[in-house]
């Protein structure tokens, strides 16, 4: 079963949609022992770093994501939900769940005509070639709504990057947990493409 | 960089779609759900929903349009017209929609624009201001006042000093709907477009007049415009979606071209 981590961080409804468009039944869940159960995961988010650790640690749901993680379950994060796979968020100076080495930053611009949040759509460049980003091709441009942007540690985690005044990781994979600042889910066929590969990806890189 | 958006307005009334010209005499021209579909699959980079039901025991047939059309299209779906709480708001987001469009309700009680940005995020909210030119006064310095109800209440309100407080109360996003303009086909309103742009610093829609492709180049240039709303335009068959981001991209503008 694919379940949808449930942890009052924005609309679900959406992805859950998609994920029916592209052929799978997926079960919205906050229940902790459904995630150590599941199949695969998919950690979406909207909203705030601090109030999302919070709302995740209340219902269990942090540790419940770290034993998935390193039982092999596949997990795709989706925006606010890849930020808190890192280890660390400017945003509310939150300690996150650190599945994943390295920060989340604050996009600083010195160009004023560039407005944060990054909103909208911006081109999508695969950086390293993953089964999930399979399907981008140049000039794919994905749907993006964010303030902050992942800063991995390790360079060879950053999948995929887009420009906004500078290049910004646009997706991250790490053994069986990938994940993108976009919205797949709103990102027109190309979305529905990683989500669909996303639903067959065995979990290795 | 963020390619500009070409974003198509549905006017919904009894969960058919309609268009007005100047906000009246308005006519039934299909079925919403197909038509979204057909932007969608033809490159639309946004939808919104514009709900002119009179009657508010209506609105659940909003919410099942809004609803068969987020099953099928998988870009962000913005819903107006009629929001006056923010559990519309939340219900809207229920069925469907990514962002919400407040207007008339907002200008009655601007409080409303900082709850539903509590409620459902600032960047979800969008602010959306039918103005109109008028003679400028100490009220109104810009000479663009708001007006609300469908056009026909004005509110002695600068359409600027509108802008900037909406961006403070946490709008994420406004359309600026230029009523002289609107279903003329003859261009958008450049001028205010761009004066709103430059005001404040979130993103800037414009709407209302768009007749060729040359109209969405000029706001998205000239303007000074993030989007441009069409409706006509596609609604009847005069111009694809992708006939139009075709053109945008011929002429330098950074539009999505691939789908």
């Amino acid at each position: 079963m694919v379940v949808i981590v449930d942890y009052d961080a924005g609309n679900l409804r959406s992805v859950h949609r998609a994920c029916r468009k592209v052929g799978a039944a997926a079960e919205v869940s906050r229940d902790p022992s459904r995630l150590r159960r599941a199949e695969r995961i998919i950690f979406p988010g909207v909203g705030a770093a601090g109030s999302a650790m919070r709302s995740l640690a209340e219902a269990g749901l942090d540790a419940a994501l770290i034993d998935a993680f390193r039982a092999g379950t596949p997990i795709l994060g989706i925006c606010l939900g890849l930020q808190i796979c890192l280890q660390r968020s400017e945003e509310n100076d939150t300690e996150t769940l650190g599945l994943v080495r390295g920060e989340v930053r604050r996009f600083r611009l010195q160009d004023p005509a560039l407005k944060v949040p990054h909103m909208g759509w911006n081109a999508v460049r695969v950086r390293r070639p993953h089964p999930v980003l399979a399907g981008l091709e140049a000039g794919d441009e994905c749907y993006f709504v964010h303030a902050y942007r992942p800063v991995p540690a390790e360079p060879a985690q950053v999948l995929a990057e887009a420009t906004y005044e500078g290049p910004f990781c646009a997706a991250l994979g790490h053994h069986n947990l990938i994940a993108t600042q976009f919205h797949p889910e709103k990102s027109g066929r190309v979305g529905l493409d990683i989500l669909s590969r996303f639903l067959a990806w065995d979990g290795r890189a | 960089m963020l390619s500009k958006r070409v974003i198509a307005c549905l006017d919904v009334r009894d969960g058919k779609l309609a268009k007005s010209v100047r906000f009246v005499d308005t006519k039934d021209i299909g079925d919403p759900v197909e038509k979204a579909r057909a932007y969608y699959e033809d490159g639309l980079d946004e939808l919104v929903f514009y709900d002119i039901t009179a009657s508010s025991e209506r609105r659940g047939i909003l919410l099942d349009v809004v609803e068969a059309v987020a099953a099928e299209v998988f870009i962000p779906l913005s819903v107006g017209g009629g929001i006056a709480t923010v559990a519309d708001a939340t219900d809207l987001r229920l069925a469907g929609a990514e962002k919400i469009n407040i207007n008339s309700a907002a200008v009655r009680r601007p409080a409303l624009i900082a709850e539903c940005a509590e409620a459902i995020g600032s960047q979800n909210v969008v602010l959306s201001m039918d103005v109109r030119q008028a003679e400028p006064t100490a009220r109104l310095p810009s000479g663009y006042e708001i007006v609300i109800d469908g056009g026909r209440q004005p509110m002695d309100l600068d359409a600027l000093a509108w802008a900037r407080r909406g961006e403070r109360l946490g709008a994420g996003e406004l359309v600026v709907n230029a009523i002289d303009a609107d279903g003329t086909r003859a261009g958008y309103a450049l001028k205010l477009t761009r004066l709103v742009s430059e005001a404040v610093r979130i993103p800037v829609i414009a709407s209302g007049g768009a007749g060729e492709p040359a109209h969405l180049y000029d706001v998205l240039t000239e303007g000074k415009a993030d989007a441009a709303l069409v409706a006509s335009m596609v609604h009847y068959g005069d111009y694809t979606v992708s006939s139009l981001k075709q053109y945008l991209h011929g002429r330098g503008v950074k539009v999505r071209m691939r789908w």
